[in-house]
């Protein structure tokens, strides 16, 4: 384990940072403000303005464009602006272009749009039920896809069980909106008939097809650049896709180079958050409180439009959807709806708080209804060994999560100690805990899961996640670094600088690591891009291959020039070779392949950069079942929490936090708990604080920070984080991810610690005080 | 045409009335340290000192700094404070920390021995998603003792 001081850090706290705003724009450059709906639903007229206002209507804008390619094929057809009809409010009508963005936010004033209203539809049930306004007619309804799964034997089991408990949750919408919002420069070359787009897109890059065919040009022709920083993502960065084709589209039109940054009311309004999901999930249970089925019924609202790459939260959990239990039976019924919403899409534990508070809370209850203790109930259905493979093709690759409780166990029991402390005193306190299973590195496959597998056959049977990274040597020894990921604040060039130097017997000093991503000169795939904690686990790992490649290609020009077997060759403190006098300078070396490739040994290749691809051939495709493992590699965690809760204002405090983690081998430690308390403070902002509410008329009511508050350091506790390492077998350097497990696990955790405060069996997120308060004894 | 002191430089050029104190830095002087991120005074990235108190930038005119003396994250001398932040890991994207540096940087001149409370309170004005808080309060902290 290694763990330095971080190389990005001089500069950020210098104000040397390197972000979208801050780069010189292009000249000739025209700003652009968006003229977003003000109506959850209305048919467009006209778009007009005076003489002067350059304006762009969404009927123009999209005359050049084509409808963004969906893996589920349905009428509903999907672009970045408005045409003949808006369906949420915020949704991009026109876009206006001017000298600077004051005066382009002048001219939206000047902007007039006819609209006529329409019933609107806000919550997903409601959405599909008889009779509910039809936000795509061509559709017919607004259920986008239903499908039924079955592994094992669920209705045996339910009807063998002792009991069956059940629990509904309307999980609610919220976002980890980082602090720098989106922004963008696009241009359009008349002559190479290319686009140039440079913007903190944080992949996938299965989307930079998916933009490229919208904009109607092979993707060679959309070259898509990253700036150096970028000031936050948690998945949240992926919505800028559609605003890279809008602008693009409006460069082309306009043709000029467009600048285009979010201000924060477009940003909570109209960037995409998580999805809200409303769940029934019911339990075959035997007396002792072993499950032994699962049935899900889970109604997914995507919003306004099913924007790529959903549905995909509801497919990312399918192979796990019975957490950290053995539970051998699994039935889930998936419905996926449209609502007068902004489009949901990517957010830190995508898809997992949606499955896990549910299924944590309902273990809870299991306990409670059968008077068990709940953390024996807990133990009795975990996963007792790995590899496991789960019902519905998850294959959970290494990890004992038994002796990962065990090490929380004992603040467990001081905890319980301090409830009993607490409640004497008449105040009212709450122990919590929750189980989850954190999966890392997506399957590009697993969202075909919602096709029926004919239609996966039909159109190629999808799998794998490439991983690509660069390596390579100057003829002074100094080795460059790139790779396949978009840094949000992770520190990859710190963690790829210690990773390649160690290959090399170099400090991380001698690495330089390049972070700006550019499509046309970088090596990637489909699943480039800095999401599902792919980092650590695949490109990191894919780093190092890349390194040894070229530390075998050194070692055997170093055996060949000093006359040493190969196997003597090492690398170490800058030299190569077998100790003193048996060595040569590393920089020597790379020298040597640079100036005399002529009269190297016969068999050593001169060049000194090697590419290296890898893919986790563990990812298949979903079978003939519907079985899918759709990660590479699995973590664990098992957290706990006392809180207290105010019996006058239902204020909810927490009062004490421990988070447990089996990650597999960590890279960087500090960083890596770093992820838990960045992950977990986001999630005390889903459970406590934030939701993205609408009223009846669809209008979001939560445009500022006042109206949607994230958690300040007076909210956030200090959590005490503790590591099991059990290195994946799968991953080059037998890493797991570690930064959205506490996203899935601490909702419910919470949420469990508050019922039991209260002694009550149903709540709803989130536990604002006004919530809590209503709720008290 | 605001005539004010930025970190220790005499600087006078042209403002519209309208002009952010925020957009006046970033874009007509290029310093970009300071951050923009939500122009409605509650996340804190833009936090500057305007004649040593900690303001927000993006709720002030530029005109209205008129004879000011500003100071940005690029003003500021390196040092226990930048030191601290590298050896807590006490930023990670490293958008919202040019604001916590000069809250804290104002706050530890008044308040040389702060409690942890204290800390806190201070950085409740500001928002940071990344690092959960905790690592900043104990560089906060570090930094005071130093």
């Amino acid at each position: 384990m290694t763990g330095g001081e971080r190389i990005e850090d001089r500069a950020l706290l210098r104000g040397r940072g390197r972000f979208i705003d801050d780069l010189p724009a292009p000249p000739r450059t025209l700003h652009a403000a968006i003229l977003r709906s003000p109506h959850a639903h209305a048919r467009v007229g006209r778009v007009s303005a005076p003489e002067g206002v350059r304006l762009f209507s969404g009927q123009e804008i999209a005359a050049g464009l084509r409808p963004f390619i969906a893996v589920l094929r349905t009428p509903m057809r999907h672009f970045p602006v408005a045409t003949g009809k808006v369906r949420y409010v915020g949704e991009p009508v026109a876009v206006v272009l001017a000298e600077d963005r004051y005066r382009a936010e002048d001219a939206l004033e000047l902007v007039e749009v006819e609209y006529e209203p329409l019933p609107a539809v806000v919550s997903p049930s409601a959405a599909i039920a008889e009779g509910a306004p039809l936000l795509h007619e061509a559709a017919g309804t607004n259920l986008a896809n239903r499908r039924r799964f079955s592994y094992g034997d669920p209705e045996g089991a339910f009807a063998a069980a002792d009991h069956r408990f059940a629990i509904e949750v309307r999980y609610p919408r919220s976002a980890v909106t980082p602090i720098e919002c989106f922004g963008l420069v696009a241009a359009w070359d008349p002559d190479a008939d290319a686009f140039e787009v440079t913007a903190p897109f944080q992949g996938p890059f299965a989307l930079h097809p998916v933009m490229a065919a919208a904009l109607g040009v092979p993707a060679n022709r959309l070259r898509l650049r990253t700036p150096p920083d970028s000031g936050g993502s948690f998945g949240i960065k992926q919505g800028l896709a559609p605003y890279i084709v809008l602008m693009a589209a409006v460069a082309r039109l306009a043709g000029r180079p467009v600048k285009w940054i979010e201000d924060r009311l477009e940003h909570l309004t109209a960037a995409g958050s998580a999805t809200n999901r409303e769940t029934r999930l019911e339990a075959a249970v035997m007396a002792d409180g072993r499950v032994t089925a699962l049935r899900y019924r889970q109604l997914e609202d995507c919003g306004a439009y099913i924007k790529a790459p959903e549905p995909a939260t509801l497919y990312r959990m399918h192979g796990a959807m019975t957490g950290a239990y053995d539970i051998p039976n699994l039935e889930v019924e998936n419905s996926i709806a449209v609502t007068n919403k902004t489009p949901s899409g990517l957010n830190r534990g995508f898809g997992g708080p949606q499955v896990y508070f549910p299924l944590e809370r309902l273990m809870h209850r299991i306990a409670d209804r059968l008077g068990l203790d709940r953390l024996e109930v807990l133990r009795r259905n975990l996963v007792k060994a790995t590899p496991h493979r789960t019902a519905s093709g998850a294959l959970y690759d290494s990890g004992d999560f038994g002796a990962v409780i065990d090490l929380a166990r004992p603040a467990l029991d001081e905890l319980h100690a301090r409830r009993a402390a607490v409640r004497a005193e008449g105040r009212l306190y709450g122990v919590g805990m929750a189980a989850a299973v954190e999966p890392t590195v997506s399957n590009m496959g697993y969202i075909t899961t919602v096709l029926e597998h004919e239609q996966r056959l039909a159109g190629g049977l999808k799998n794998g996640a490439l991983a690509a990274a660069t390596v390579a040597i100057d003829p002074h020894g100094g080795v460059t670094v790139t790779a396949d990921s978009i840094p949000q604040g992770q520190g990859h060039a710190t963690v790829l600088a210690e990773t390649v130097a160690r290959m090399f017997g170099l400090t991380p000093r001698d690495i330089r690591v390049v972070t700006e991503f550019d499509s046309a000169r970088d090596a990637w795939s489909i699943a480039a891009g800095n999401y599902s904690c792919r980092f650590a686990p695949a490109v990191a790992g894919t780093a190092w291959r890349a390194a040894g490649s070229l530390r075998d290609r050194l070692a055997r020009l170093a055996a060949a020039r000093l006359d040493l077997p190969l196997e003597d060759i090492r690398f170490e403190g800058g030299m190569v070779g077998a100790g003193p006098d048996k060595e040569v300078p590393f920089a020597r070396l790379a020298g040597l392949a640079h100036w005399s490739p002529g009269t190297l040994p016969q068999g050593v290749e001169p060049a000194l950069r090697a590419t290296e691809f890898w893919s986790p051939p563990e990812l298949g495709p979903p079978d003939a079942e519907d079985r899918i493992n759709a990660s590479a590699a699995y973590g664990f965690i098992f957290d706990i929490c006392g809180v207290e809760v105010d019996a006058d204002t239902g204020r909810v405090r927490i009062d004490r936090y421990a988070t447990a983690h089996d990650a597999g081998r960590l890279l960087h430690r500090p960083m890596a708990d770093g992820q838990v308390r960045g992950g977990l403070s986001n999630a005390i902002g889903a459970t406590l604080f934030e939701a993205f509410v609408y009223d009846e008329a669809g209008q979001p009511l939560a445009g500022t920070f006042a109206d949607y508050p994230p958690p300040t350091a007076c909210e956030v506790p200090d959590p005490e984080i503790l590591h099991l390492e059990s290195p994946s077998p799968f991953t080059p350097l037998g890493a797991k991810g570690i930064g959205e497990g506490n996203a899935m696990s601490a909702p419910p955790c919470i949420a469990n610690a508050v019922a039991d405060a209260l002694g009550v069996e149903d709540l709803e997120l989130p536990l604002t005080p006004a919530r809590v308060a209503a709720l008290l004894p | 045409m605001p005539r004010m002191t930025v970190n220790g430089e005499a600087v006078e050029a042209a403002a519209e009335p309208r002009l952010l104190l925020s957009d006046f830095l970033r874009h007509t002087l290029g310093l970009t340290g300071t951050h923009v991120g939500c122009e409605h005074g509650v996340c804190g990235a833009c936090t500057v000192l305007i004649d040593g108190r900690p303001a927000r930038s993006c709720l002030a005119f530029a005109v209205q700094c008129e004879g000011a003396e500003i100071m940005t994250v690029e003003g500021l001398e390196e040092g226990p404070l930048h030191t601290a932040f590298r050896r807590h890991f006490a930023l990670q994207c490293g958008f919202c920390t040019a604001g916590i540096l000069m809250s804290l940087t104002a706050f530890l001149r008044e308040t040389p021995r702060p409690s942890e409370r204290e800390v806190r309170e201070v950085l409740s004005g500001h928002l940071c998603r990344c690092t959960g808080y905790t690592p900043i309060v104990a560089a906060a902290l570090e930094a005071a003792d130093a």
